[in-house]
């Protein structure tokens, strides 16, 4: 069976969700080309998580549908589960065992055959420079080094497509490059299609290919990070000016004191 | 196009060889990972050896010299040994939950449903997994109980099935913990139902004195908790002679049943943690 590259990684469908009255995901219709890094941006609230937990299968769609390599979200959960990563925006690594420990158990939790799972877990340790710490505690691992165990963790059974929530948040300067470096070749050397959601417009004008802009539910913009600027008929516009003129005047892209709550307890723990 | 990410799609991924060692797999995976962590840090099975030390040496000792608890031809401190095994398993397995919670503050329980082990698998075998520290709990009991000189019953029969009764026992706590957890959500909340339901689980239990002794309105509420079937099962197991109030199959009968009820349950309710 040839691979299907006519069917897009990922089709989403008029993906709605509600919580009760209020509608956090309305009607958003999306495609994410094999091999595309795609970034989904907004301010806090814009439902970003909401979309990438439902195309996760971990929160039940209200209306409308998706698909992952073809699979239904909601049909077929389990096929969906087995085609995708996700590295969650907190902390997702456990502090009390070690790096080597973390990926062992997400080898057998994946399934991956016995005599394929030691080499897959010392290529995904290797691929995120993490090999030198593998027998350490995770919890003497700094901020940069948890954030690729994740990754590691999330891409150990060959995943088409990665979800990264906030990949970079609350790392310093340098291991946010490092992120942004291994996210990188995992498309060129895995050809690993790649959804990502950021607060950090910078962040995604250097990795994504395409853009798309959520505000309050609704996906306002979708393009390339330049055609995004050059509809604004600035020449010097910035993703920042493009994400102002979606949102609205006065919309900040960062939160509040809740989200600042929130992003200063990650940074803390990732310390 | 990478030559792995179409090779994957084209292989069909979603059925590896033989779904039965899968779960196994992943069950082990659960498990193992528990008792790693546990070999990397080991006191808390250290400090909890305290309580039942305590229990045994001076509340059995004490009541032991009062012979105020009519125990027939065994004496209080035989009587008593199970009983405090089977607390001990229900004081380390009832706060488990707080696991559960921690975990879903940071991001871990998101990792763990977004794999494709199935729900059941996943709750089961954390209930699996809490009954390492309950079999860390029943030789820490044993030890104790022949440091004091209790006779106890060693066939090896009798201890495989002392061995199934702790690891029942823990599952169906640490599962009521999970539970609790998952309704609650909170570490503040889920330590103060933990705190308000352990006593009562204790003391309406056979645990430290027979049902027949207990005021009538109470007995309905032993023979509804699971622990009296625990503590039952295990005085059969580890005492010699016939001292049980149930046969043994009614005893395991009920803690395999609500296991198996609590484990349905929480399958439904641990997937909502992350929403």
């Amino acid at each position: 069976m040839e691979a299907r590259h006519d069917v897009p990684i990922l089709e989403a469908k008029e993906l709605t969700r509600k919580f009760g009255d209020f509608t956090a995901v309305d009607r958003l219709t999306l495609s994410v080309a094999n091999g595309e890094i795609f970034g989904l941006i907004g301010p806090n609230g814009a439902g970003k998580t909401t979309t990438i937990k439902m195309l996760t299968t971990l929160l039940p769609i209200t209306s409308g549908s998706a698909t992952i390599a073809g699979h239904d979200v909601q049909r077929e959960p389990a096929a969906v589960r087995h085609r995708i990563g996700y590295v969650p925006q907190l902390i997702s690594a456990d502090a009390q065992v070690t790096g080597y420990e973390n990926l062992w158990v997400f080898a057998r939790l994946y399934a991956i055959p016995r005599d394929e799972r030691e080499p897959r877990i010392q290529e995904a340790l290797e691929f995120m420079g993490l090999s030198e710490v593998q027998d350490l505690l995770v919890k003497n691992y700094s901020g940069g080094m948890i954030r690729r165990l994740e990754i590691a963790q999330a891409l150990m059974h060959r995943p088409p497509i990665l979800f990264l929530d906030e990949p970079t948040v609350g790392l310093d300067p340098l291991a946010r490059d490092a992120v942004w470096e291994q996210i990188e070749r995992l498309r060129t050397r895995y050809g690993t299609s790649i959804v990502m959601t950021t607060h950090y417009l910078e962040e995604a004008e250097r990795l994504c290919q395409r853009v798309g802009v959520l505000h309050r539910g609704h996906l306002v913009g979708l393009g390339t990070p330049n055609a995004l600027k050059a509809g604004l008929g600035r020449a010097d516009a910035t993703l920042e000016d493009v994400f102002a003129e979606f949102a609205g005047e006065g919309e900040s892209i960062t939160g509040g004191y809740r989200e600042a709550g929130r992003t200063r307890r990650v940074a803390v723990r990732l310390e | 196009m990478s030559q792995y990410a179409s090779s994957e799609i084209s292989r069909g991924r979603s059925a590896p060889p033989g779904r039965l060692s899968a779960w196994i797999g992943q069950a082990g995976a659960i498990i193992g990972l528990e008792a790693r962590k546990l070999a990397h840090d080991p006191s808390e099975l250290l400090f909890r050896a305290v309580q039942p030390a305590l229990w045994l040496v001076i509340f059995g000792g004490v009541f032991s010299e009062l012979h105020v608890i009519p125990t027939g031809s065994y004496s209080y401190l035989q009587f008593l040994t199970p009983g405090i095994l089977a607390q001990s398993v229900l004081f380390i397995a009832i706060f488990y939950g707080i696991a559960s919670i921690r975990e879903r503050e940071l991001g871990i329980i998101t990792k763990f449903l977004v794999s494709p082990t199935p729900r059941v698998i996943l709750v089961g075998a954390r209930g699996l997994s809490a009954s390492i520290r309950g079999l860390s709990q029943a030789l820490i009991v044993v030890l104790l109980a022949l440091g004091l000189g209790v006779a106890l019953n060693f066939s090896p029969l009798a201890l495989l099935g002392m061995v199934v009764a702790v690891v029942l026992g823990s599952a169906l706590f640490s599962t009521l913990s999970m539970i609790i957890a998952s309704i609650v959500k909170t570490q503040e909340r889920f330590l103060g139902i933990g705190q308000m339901l352990t006593m009562p689980l204790f003391f309406a239990s056979s645990a430290i004195y027979p049902i027949s002794l207990m005021p009538a309105w109470l007995r309905p509420v032993a023979y509804a908790n699971p622990l009296t079937y625990l503590v039952d099962a295990l005085r059969t197991l580890m005492l010699p002679g016939e001292i049980g109030q149930f046969p043994l199959y009614v005893d395991f009968g009920v803690l395999i049943g609500v296991t198996v009820l609590l484990t349905l349950i929480e399958a439904r309710l641990y997937p909502r943690m992350d929403q």
